[in-house]
This record gives structure tokens, sequence and C-alpha cells, in this order.
């Protein structure tokens, strides 16, 4: 089983078109990092393989199931950490994280689990609105891998972390997971070194793809 | 689906609790309005449908302002997506919903229905009580269905707090009627007769035909 079969995914909204022929594909256990300016259509691809976004054209296969017919297959198997945390400010990082593990079936101990993992239980029971937006993006972090995702999605992952919270962070999302990766990134250096996959989007178009890309290629995108 | 609506409505309530922001907006605007009929009728007692129609069209509008804010915390802080991306049935989110403005039309009711009774009925609902109760919880259920429906609808437009109104009005009109002929006669005096049945009955038929309707679209309202 592929984590990702993309064949000509295309996904507009009104008349602007957000993705068009875009066809990717991604073994288990493998990293694809997308790169692209800004409103590339790199967010709108990670919500469409999140099964949040229906793809309006091509074939899209997530960790073996056919979207959108098959969703409720792929809901529960992937981790999506977005530009928005995907918590409660009023609630604290446990009561968050145990809201989650509930829906997810996921038991007590494995929120305590990812509460040390990010080095958060000692402030896990102060309201989210009082912490850092690093603080917050840990316990998003922790809140993307508590259910033991197959596949994660992650939207520019390390933004609002110091590098001592890079480094806390890497076991759980880093190459070292094991986990087949989808990274939406700005960073050429960092992304290109953990790429097994790159993929490049300007304007929801597809204009880089394959195994290797160089910094030069990267920076022609931003362009 | 018991443990998702178990986590849902657990958390609707925590929130509810830390910010405050429907449950006493409601009561608060019930006891003004009460007060406002208080001195603008220039009585300390009404009866019979005057009576009934203040008390309906004030938890009307009072129900309002908890439909609107029911899924501002869902849309702002990305829960619609979190929950979204759980392996739960989407029903789950109707059911805790629909729970949870129950529950707050429920205190709204704790507070502003002896309000009522001292500022607008001389100070005694009397044997009309126990009748109240099961009008009061039968439109509860239909506000509770309708509004569950119209909030999850208009929370994804730019004009939410407009459209919620908007939507939910109309719909729960019949409520309104439902309650006000069904109470009428509890508040006719001498108080010695029960709630009208047959409007129970149609409380009771309207309830169930907008449960159906709210299960059968609300998994639709949450597609993009």
């Amino acid at each position: 089983m592929r984590a990702l079969e993309v064949e000509g995914l295309a996904r507009h909204f009104g008349e602007r078109e957000a993705l068009s022929g875009v066809s990717v594909s991604l073994e288990m256990g493998q990293t694809l990092v997308v790169f692209g300016p800004n409103g590339a259509g790199k967010t709108t691809l990670l919500r469409v393989l999140a099964s949040l976004l229906r793809p309006h054209a091509g074939d899209v296969r997530v960790l073996g199931s056919t979207l959108p017919v098959n969703a409720w297959e792929v809901r529960g198997r992937v981790g999506l950490l977005g530009h928005e945390p995907l918590l409660y400010r009023e609630l604290t990082a446990r009561e968050n994280l145990m809201f989650h593990a509930r829906l997810h079936g996921v038991g007590a101990s494995r929120v305590s689990e990812v509460l040390d993992a990010v080095a958060m239980s000692a402030r896990c029971q102060e309201p989210l609105r009082s912490l850092s937006r690093g603080m917050v993006q840990r316990v998003a972090i922790a809140r993307a891998v508590l259910h033991d995702p197959q596949l994660l999605l992650l939207d520019e992952p390390h933004s609002n972390l110091d590098p001592a919270a890079v480094e806390l962070v890497a076991p759980l999302i880093g190459a070292a997971s094991g986990r087949a990766r989808v990274i939406c990134s700005h960073d050429p250096a960092g992304g290109l070194a953990q790429a097994d996959r790159v993929l490049g989007l300007r304007e929801g178009r597809q204009v880089l793809w394959g195994e290797h890309a160089s910094p030069q290629q990267i920076a022609e995108l931003y362009r | 689906m018991r443990r998702a609506v178990g986590a849902l409505l657990r958390k609707e309530l925590l929130v509810e609790l830390r910010t405050l922001e429907s449950v006493p907006a409601m009561s608060l605007f019930s006891l003004t309005t009460f007060v406002v009929f208080h001195f603008a009728l220039n009585r300390t007692s009404v009866e019979g449908d005057l009576a009934a129609g203040i008390l309906w069209v004030t938890l009307l509008f009072a129900a309002i302002l908890g439909i609107n804010r029911l899924f501002v915390a869902d849309a702002d802080q990305g829960g619609f997506d979190g929950f979204l991306l759980a392996p739960v049935d989407r029903t789950a989110m109707l059911i805790a919903k629909a729970l949870t403005l129950l529950a707050y039309l429920l205190v709204l009711e704790i507070v502003a229905v002896p309000a009522f009774a001292l500022l607008l009925l001389a100070g005694s609902l009397g044997r009309a009580l126990p009748g109240l109760v099961w009008v009061l919880l039968l439109a509860d259920i239909g506000i509770a269905a309708i509004g569950t429906l119209v909030a999850a609808l208009a929370v994804r437009t730019r004009a939410r707090d407009l459209l919620g109104p908007l939507l939910a009005l109309p719909l729960l009109v019949p409520v309104v009627i439902g309650g006000a002929r069904a109470s009428s006669p509890l508040f006719t005096l001498p108080r010695s007769g029960g709630p009208a049945a047959r409007w129970l009955l149609t409380l009771g038929l309207y309830d169930l035909i907008f449960g159906l309707i709210a299960f059968a679209l609300f998994d639709f309202l949450l597609e993009d």
C-alpha cells in the first residue's frame, strides 16, 4: 500500500483554481516536501489529503482509500498540523488533548505520554490562551500525533518553535517517527534535507516533481 | 457514537463554563425584557394569552442569543476540522450541540420563569408549574433541533450574526405559537386547567419532524 497516489488532482474555489493537474505518489515511511510561494495551493493540497476538502477532479488515494468516497477510512489514520492548532483557547492543554483522545478512542495514558514528549506536562493545566505561540504549537503537535497516525500532513510544522523545541518534537514528527509525511515548507535547505520526494507548486500548478531538486530550483519557484 | 457525543458535550459545557458567553447573556436578556414589560404595561399581573405571549416571545429571543453563539468557538478555533478528522459519526456533533442548547434553555428557564412569575404573575405560578414544565420541555426540544440546524448553516457564512436569526425566527414561529397556545390555559384565572393537549401534540409532532430533518441534513452542512 502506498501512502499517497494522486493523479490529476484539481480543486477550485468558485472561479479560482486552487489546484490543477497535481500528480504525486509517496511510499509508506517516506517524506514529500511541498514548496511554493504563498497562495500556491500547498494548504489546499494538505486539506484535500486530510479529507477536509473534496477534490473536484482527478484520482486521490490516501493510505489505500479513495477520496472522497471512502474518506471515512482515512479519518483517524491521518494527523494534520495546519496553520490553526485545532485547539480551544479556553481549555487547558490536557483538556484539549483529552477531548481529541476521546474522539479517537485513545486512552488518558497516551495523553500524558505526548504531553511529556513535547515537554508540556508542567503547564498542561493552564488555558491555552495563556500559553505562548510556541507552546501552543507544541500542544498542536501532540494533538496531531496523539492517535499515532500513519500519515502526517504538516504545514510549516516548525513555525513559532525555537531550535530546542524543534529538536524536542523531532521524534514525533521527524523522519525518525517512521511515518509517511507531507510537509509544506518555505525553508529550502531544511526541506530538501528531509525530502524523499519534492513537489513545487505555483498558482496551483505542479511545476516541479521528483526525487531531488536543487536549492536553485526551489529559489526559482519564489521568483 | 456515545463516546463522541459525551466528549463533545463535555467540551461544550467546559467552554461555556469558562467563557460564560451564552447562558448569562440569555438569562440577563430575559430578565431585562420582563422588567421592561412590567413597567411598560404598568401591571403587576397579566393572564391568559397575554401572559403566554410575553413568556414565549421573550424565551424565543433569548434562545436566539444562544443559537447564534452555538458553533462560534468551533468555527473560529478549528473545532470543525478537529472533529471531522476523527473517525466518528458526524451525527454525534448534531446530538451534542442540540443537547448543549437544550441545557442552555433549561438553565435559562430556571432563571426566567420565576422572574416572569415574580414580575408579571403577581408572584405565583400556583398550579400552573407542572403543566408548564411539560410545555417548556417539548418546546425546548424543538428549539434545540431547529437552532442547531440553523446555527450550523449560518456559522460558515460571513453574515452569520444576521443569517442565524433570519433563518431561525420563521422556523421557530410554530414552536412559539404551540408553546403560547398550550400554556395559555395555565395562565388563565382561576388556574385550574392543564395545558392544551392539542397544542402539546402539535409541539411533539413539530419536534419529531424537525429532529428528522436535522438528522438528515446535518452531515451535508459539515461538508465543504
